[in-house]
């Protein structure tokens, strides 16, 4: 896989980024064995990757479930429910934040800002995102990713 | 100027200003009359690049990302040197909490923004643009690509020699900050870089570049279609034209408002507040809270409190010790770790206030705090950690009791 990123993206620094993005969009993170390949393919050292992909939130270096829900925790989202929607989240999908379910469907995360503050509260689950959540909404939307 | 009503405008997000132009509107809000689309590229092309340039510097268009450096001088700046490779990026990062007006933009008026890079390009002589996005946007992309192909098509054909490209963030709030951004799109982790040199010299890929906001590129499209005197008529004297606000918080209604620059915050609190409004936080985390008995003599503009247009609105139920919390875990999180004023004093703040708030610490060492913000905005590499002083001492300061009981 390492080898058609490369193709695609080139092998130059630049095209590191890039690269990374398309791991995770695929495999949901990065493993050691990824980044130790982009290394290799890249002609850079593996600490050079992960120093790298350690910076971004976005480029999660733990095993993560195919569905990331990422709720925002910014003070608008807080003033306007966001709790509720995280337990409602952790009620059906039985895990905390920060944890993957063991189907390894679904993981729980908790992020800044993410450009719906008037449309609190708000998730993405990857890269869609879903506003003005009750725990109702959050039940029919996590039903329609389990089907 | 100072007895300013609260005037909406329609210059981001408006379509087109003549009749005709409105018969045929293309997704992405730029026009096309018959054939022709981008109607002001083709005239743009026929002018001196110097004559735009002064046409920005005249209309007084300063950056909307949140600094207010103006525009005009910065691509002066871009075009004096004589380097072959130039770039041109549109900072679309968007991360301030509270802030989302370039999410409207990018979903609603894509082809003015690009309209607005190739213009810098033509003006700067560059033949490469990027757009920044978010990594929470990333959702906008098909959209915008698709829209982005049949732009390249038409440029080609009126003539430019210019192509952008978007590239994608990966959630980390600091690559807003212009210099991180370019690290960034190296490949590297999101450091911000020392500045001098700045980007206008040595950007990304150390060649001169001109970094811009979402919304400052829009508005050099339209200073080119309605004419510096028509632009200009709008705002003060120190902040010209309008400016998109993103409202949010304690309002009945929360949403993206193009106003006028210059207005007093009292006028937009009437407008925008439920009748309860106990302080307004102007310009996100990094801004400044204005409390009730403010509002009356704030001007919101260059010449009060500059905004990249968050406008978080807190009424009386609301907690601001909660408020100032919420920031700085926001900023401890997202500092980048590289300066010792911003990474431990992030963490001090945070400390600090807990510990007046649960009697560890007497009430007057929140005076210690205060003095701790203050050398950090002195001595912070970067706009984060020199920005975390203006949320911090505007709560605590107007805002005292509500941090010790
Ligand atoms: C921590 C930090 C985050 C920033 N985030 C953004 C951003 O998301 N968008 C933006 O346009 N400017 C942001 N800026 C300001 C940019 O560094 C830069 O001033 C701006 O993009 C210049 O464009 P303008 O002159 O058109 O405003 C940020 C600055 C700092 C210090
Ligand atoms: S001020 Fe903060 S974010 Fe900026 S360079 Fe220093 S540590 Fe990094
Ligand atoms: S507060 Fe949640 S997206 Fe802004």
């Amino acid at each position: 896989m390492i080898e058609n990123l490369t193709k695609k993206y080139g092998k130059s620094r630049e095209s590191l980024i890039p690269i990374l993005q398309a791991v995770v969009e695929k495999e949901n993170y990065l493993s050691e064995e990824a980044m130790n390949e982009i290394a290799k393919q890249l002609d850079i050292s593996a600490a050079q990757v992960y120093g790298t992909a350690s910076f971004y939130s976005f480029l999660d270096t733990e095993p993560r479930g195919k569905y990331v829900i990422r709720v925002c925790k910014s003070i608008i989202a807080e003033m306007k429910g966001k709790k509720e929607i995280i337990r409602t989240l952790e009620n059906v999908l039985k895990i905390k934040v920060g944890q993957t379910t063991s189907d390894n469907m679904f993981s729980l995360l908790e992020t800044n800002d993410i450009g719906w503050s008037d449309q609190e509260p708000s998730m993405l689950i990857n890269e869609n995102p879903y506003t003005n959540l009750t725990p109702e909404k959050v039940m029919s939307i996590i039903n329609e990713y389990r089907k | 100027m100072s007895s300013h009503n609260l005037k909406k405008t329609d210059i981001i997000f408006g379509i087109c200003h003549t009749s005709d132009d409105n018969q045929n509107i293309l997704p992405g809000g730029v026009c096309k009359t018959s054939r022709t689309k981008y109607t002001v590229l083709e005239e743009v092309i026929k002018k001196d690049p110097q004559d735009i340039i002064n046409d920005i510097i005249e209309s007084g268009l300063k950056g909307r990302g949140g600094a207010g450096f103006p525009t005009g001088y910065k691509w002066k700046f871009g075009a004096a040197s004589p380097e072959a490779e130039k770039y041109v990026i549109c900072n679309a990062d968007e991360g301030e909490p509270g802030t989302f007006k370039d999410r409207d933009i990018l979903l609603k008026v894509p082809g003015k923004i690009y309209a607005g890079m190739t213009i810098c390009g033509y003006c700067i002589k560059a033949k490469q643009g990027y757009i920044y996005l978010r990594g929470e946007y990333r959702y906008m992309i098909p959209e915008l690509q698709k829209v982005l192909d049949e732009f390249h098509e038409t440029i080609k054909e009126i003539g430019f020699d210019f192509h952008i490209d978007i590239l994608l963030g990966s959630g980390a709030y600091v690559c807003g900050e212009e210099t991180a951004l370019m690290e960034s799109m190296e490949g590297k982790r999101g450091e911000p870089r020392n500045k001098p040199p700045f980007p206008t010299i040595e950007g990304f890929r150390n060649k001169p570049t001109v970094i811009n906001n979402v919304e400052t590129f829009v508005n050099v499209v339209m200073i080119q279609k309605l004419g510096v005197g028509e632009f200009s008529k709008l705002g003060t004297q120190d902040s010209r034209g309008s400016k998109v606000f993103s409202v949010s918080g304690d309002t009945p209604i929360p949403g993206v408002y193009e106003l006028e620059l210059g207005m007093k915050l009292s006028d937009f609190v009437d407008e925008y507040g439920d009748g309860d409004t106990k302080a307004v936080q102007v310009g996100g985390a990094s801004g400044f809270c204005v409390p009730r008995k403010k509002f009356d003599d704030t001007i919101i503009g260059f010449e009060g409190i500059p905004t990249g247009g968050s406008m978080m609105l807190f009424n009386s139920s609301r907690s601001m010790y909660n408020v100032l919390c919420n920031y700085l875990d926001f900023f401890a999180e997202e500092s980048c770790g590289q300066c010792t004023p911003c990474r431990v004093g992030c963490q001090q703040l945070i400390r600090g206030i807990k510990a007046v708030k649960c009697g560890q610490r007497p009430p007057e060492y929140l005076d210690t705090l205060l003095k701790l913000t203050d050398s950090m905005r002195l001595s912070a590499k970067c706009g984060l950690g020199q920005s975390v002083a203006n949320s911090f001492s505007s709560i605590v300061s107007n805002f005292t009791e509500e941090m010790i009981y």
